[in-house]
């Protein structure tokens, strides 16, 4: 007898909604027996990175400043995911934007003007796309897998990173320190709210969500996003070239990941540091699973993922927990997430082991690959 | 003596649906039965009960008049019951003997094995090299390699599921040789199939199943197979109706030498495909499958564009540089043969389904926005002139049965007005009575103008409507034929890969008359 997966009929759509926020439960229970089995109050470690923080105004404003980079490459990436093209190159495509946004802000420190910083998010986003249109033209041209092009390249582009921190761009009146010169006042990202961390990209993290979402929902571009990720044969079927569709896939989420970056050199930054990169396109990916793919649930989830982040900061200085604490957390929800989803879309049951089948065909399960894989 | 298989009210039930209720009958020894019913009349969940994949909830199976209870393919093999299912399980890249190898409980030492194929081979006049590879072997020699495999273990009841679905006329003739003479030695047959004639020429008996029960149970040589049909389907069979226009001698389409490699791994190659369609024509082509029929069909509709030569034209514009949804819009409509996943997207509504291929044609986009309204209205609209079982527009095309989708997808090709419409096996796994549906349109379409290719294995069909067909083997497609006063034998030899008119004058002198 043995514990086997068998598919549901029709998977539960409230299921489907329900698993994200199940995961999250499972992720605080299972995080606090975690902590206490390693010495700490395991329940007050939950308590101070989940909730404390949301009844803090200040922290609120860390959020939502931590969460709109998150939801901006989380929708770009889930646009490409949707189409089964795994971009997960997202942290190198937010650098290079930043860089590139980062290049125009220093030949510009003399200048002055308004046509300045949207120069800048502009360069940022080419930066973005350029980064990702290498994995791109690998996989349309020589099928390279995009998982471990678009993941190397997240390496190249810290290094590229630490090289121009440490060396070109290092800033000639900073003490020998890695960084660049300061960015201007016309090279620094507006508040939105005043008197607040509240800067610009929060809304416009808001309405690319938004956007994303209706053009998914109505345009023609969204609807082939959807079938080739559903069935790329009916989408050759359908006039989608499967080249198109990565080239698209690829480009939005490195735009948007670009687009990050500048926002955030020139909005929290104000200046390009070695320490830019903050894992922000690593943690994207579980936003967007945790929002099912879809832009308004990626808004809810980097929310919750931007609460890591912040309660992981006060939780250091709080109760001494180590600095990996939030990503612990990540990886668990993370975890779960898949964990619940399987689930959805399997039921356990307790079965006895097929008693040996030498012929495929005669097996359920096995029948049709291997009939398929074996008749012209 | 007692019937070598006696089943008594065998049900079996899955969510939603009686797949088998109170089921009984008996198999003799030595007798061919025929058990007969359309798609999703229960016949494979039935052979399944008895070969052990799956267990019957309730009745009783007797083997030799004992009681048994078959929990697995291992148990009825060693009860003495073989199968050859329709779809096979052979590895393309591995030889004869070793696939035989492979599929066996306990194969013996490679030359023992070699020595019993062989015997085999012999005792039934099959022809077969064990040591060839798969992938070079016809589907008629492929089936061969699972009829050895069953008959190692010396059945005494071969289920057979369709066997001749891919076999030419010829290989048919031989198949049902070596099942007479099994049948002579007292191995019993059951042979599964919604063949009519087939069954008359084989079969001493007949189990027809509909929804699940038994409806009749005859002797189909004393049956015609109008009779046998309607038992089948539960009512009356409607003929075709003829079509209004006439060909009227323009040709839509032509195609030109079109030469294209094959889809990898083992695909076949297109060498100098040639023929032309005239408006209200329905042009057939006949072939066993894997003979590049999949590569005819993703060259025309602009699926797969890196040809090696050759050029389409449609109403004397040249298409061949034109991408899937540009032809489109000089009017080729394509419908490939496998619907879910290809010709539909199963986890999307009809409506958008219709936007699949309808778009351009129907203006269900502009600029670049669907318009949800009209592509509503248009699937609804197919719905209703395809008399599609559906709840409507917003049904997600994986609700619908094949049949159904099938005449839907239809319907949406059809009703875009076409000026040719190529499809592949338009009525593969669909019921008859969609089936007779799914004809009658493309006879109708034909009728105002549209010149139609049918690419099909079932050779019955395209002889019931076609007015010329070619038959494609190897890549290669034949002279376009008549379909008045064809020589069935002659199509058969093409099919099996028989080429060039010096061979046949007898044949070639037929089809001239």
């Amino acid at each position: 007898m043995a514990f086997v997966l068998e598919p549901r009929r029709e998977p539960s759509r409230a299921m489907m909604l329900a698993a994200p926020v199940i995961a999250v439960g499972l992720t605080l229970v299972v995080g606090a027996l975690l902590f206490t089995l390693l010495g700490h109050n395991g329940a007050l470690a939950v308590y101070e990175i989940f909730v404390r923080p949301l009844f803090n105004p200040y922290r609120w404003q860390d959020l939502l400043v931590k969460a709109a980079p998150l939801a901006i490459i989380a929708t770009g990436l889930a646009i490409g995911f949707r189409a089964n093209v795994w971009n997960i190159g997202a942290e190198g495509q937010y650098i290079l934007g930043g860089l590139a946004g980062t290049g125009i802000a220093l030949a510009t420190l003399d200048l002055d003007g308004g046509w300045v910083l949207p120069l800048m998010v502009v360069a940022g986003v080419v930066g973005g796309m350029a980064w990702a249109a290498v994995p791109a033209f690998l996989k349309t041209r020589m099928n390279v897998n995009e998982i471990l092009s678009s993941l190397m390249l997240n390496y190249v582009a810290i290094q590229l990173l630490y090289y121009l921190m440490r060396g070109p761009w290092k800033d000639p009146m900073g003490f020998n320190f890695p960084q660049t010169a300061m960015f201007s006042a016309a090279q620094t990202l507006p508040v939105a709210v005043p008197g607040t961390l509240i800067h610009l990209g929060i809304p416009i993290a808001a309405a690319l969500a938004l956007t994303a979402w209706f053009l998914i929902a109505r345009s023609i571009t969204g609807f082939q996003i959807r079938v080739v990720g559903l069935a790329p044969r009916a989408a050759r079927y359908g006039g989608f070239r499967q080249s198109s569709t990565v080239w698209l896939a690829l480009m939005v989420g490195g735009g948007m990941a670009g687009l990050a970056g500048i926002l955030e050199a020139s909005g929290p930054f104000g200046q390009m540091v070695p320490q830019f990169p903050t894992g922000y396109g690593y943690t994207a990916i579980i936003v967007a699973f945790l929002g099912r793919l879809n832009p308004l649930g990626i808004l809810l989830a980097a929310l919750v993922l931007a609460l890591t982040y912040v309660g992981g900061e006060s939780a250091q200085t709080a109760l001494g927990l180590p600095s990996a604490a939030a990503g612990v957390f990540q990886a668990m929800m993370l975890f779960f997430l898949l964990a619940t989803d399987i689930l959805v879309r399997y039921r356990l049951a307790w079965r006895r082991p097929a008693a040996g089948h030498p012929l495929p065909a005669a097996g359920q399960g096995a029948t049709k690959t291997r009939a398929e894989a074996a008749t012209a | 003596m007692a019937p070598r298989l006696q089943l008594s009210g065998i049900t079996k039930r899955f969510p939603g649906v009686v797949a088998n209720e109170a089921v009984s009958f008996s198999v003799a020894p030595g007798e061919i039965h025929a058990l007969l019913g359309e798609n999703g009349a229960g016949k494979s969940t039935l052979v399944k009960i008895i070969y052990g994949v799956q267990k019957a909830d309730e009745g009783e199976i007797a083997f030799d008049g004992h009681a048994v209870s078959i929990d697995s393919p291992r148990e009825a093999r060693a009860l003495g019951i073989g199968m050859v299912f329709q779809h096979f399980s052979l590895f393309e890249a591995m030889t004869v003997l070793e696939n035989i190898a492979l599929g066996m409980d306990n194969p013996p030492p490679r030359r023992e094995l070699e020595t019993a194929v062989r015997d085999v081979l012999e005792t039934y006049k099959l022809t077969l090299d064990p040591h060839r590879y798969v992938h070079t072997l016809s589907v008629g020699e492929r089936q061969r390699i699972e009829i050895v495999r069953a008959l190692l273990q010396r059945p005494k009841l071969l289920i057979m599921d369709e066997p001749t679905s891919v076999l030419t006329p010829q290989e048919v003739e031989q198949l049902f040789d070596t099942l007479r003479r099994l049948a002579s030695e007292g191995c019993s047959i059951l042979y599964i199939s919604h063949k009519l004639h087939e069954i008359k020429e084989l079969c001493e008996s007949a189990t027809i199943l509909r929804g699940g029960k038994v409806v009749a149970t005859c002797d189909p040589r004393a049956e015609s197979t109008r009779s046998m049909a309607e038992l089948m389907i539960g009512g009356s069979l409607k003929d075709l109706a003829p079509r209004e226009g006439e060909c009227s001698g323009a040709n839509r389409l032509v195609v030109e030498a079109l030469s294209m490699a094959g889809e990898p791994p083992f695909g076949t190659s297109l060498a100098d495909v040639s023929f032309a369609v005239r408006a209200g024509e329905i042009f057939g082509i006949a072939g066993v499958a894997g003979n590049g029929q999949n590569e005819l069909l993703s060259a025309l509709s602009g699926e797969r564009a890196d040809y090696e030569g050759g050029a389409i034209t449609l109403d004397d514009t040249p298409i061949t540089r034109l991408s899937v949804t540009g032809r489109r819009v000089a009017g080729l409509a394509t419908l490939p043969e496998e619907r879910n996943g290809h010709a539909a997207v199963p986890g999307l509504s009809l409506a958008e389904n219709a936007i699949l291929s309808a778009r351009r044609r129907k203006g269900l986009v502009s600029g670049g926005i669907i318009r949800a309204g009209a592509a509503r209205r248009f699937a609804a609209a197919v719905i209703d002139a395809f008399s599609v079982k559906a709840t409507g527009p917003a049904a997600s095309a994986a609700s619908l049965s094949g049949g159904n989708l099938q005449k839907f997808v239809m319907g949406r090709e059809i009703m875009q007005e076409p000026a040719v419409l190529v499809v592949s096996q338009p009525t593969w796994g669909v019921d008859a009575g969609a089936a007779s549906f799914i004809r009658q349109a493309m006879v109708d379409l034909a009728g105002k103008g549209t010149a139609i290719v049918v690419v099909s294995q079932d050779l019955d069909e395209l002889l019931e409507f076609c007015d010329r067909m070619a038959v494609i083997n190897g890549g290669h497609l034949s002279d376009a034929m008549e379909v008045k006063g064809i020589s069935v034998e002659r199509v058969g030899l093409l099919m099996g890969g028989v080429h060039g008119e010096a061979d046949h004058p007898p044949a070639t002198a037929e089809r001239a008359a």
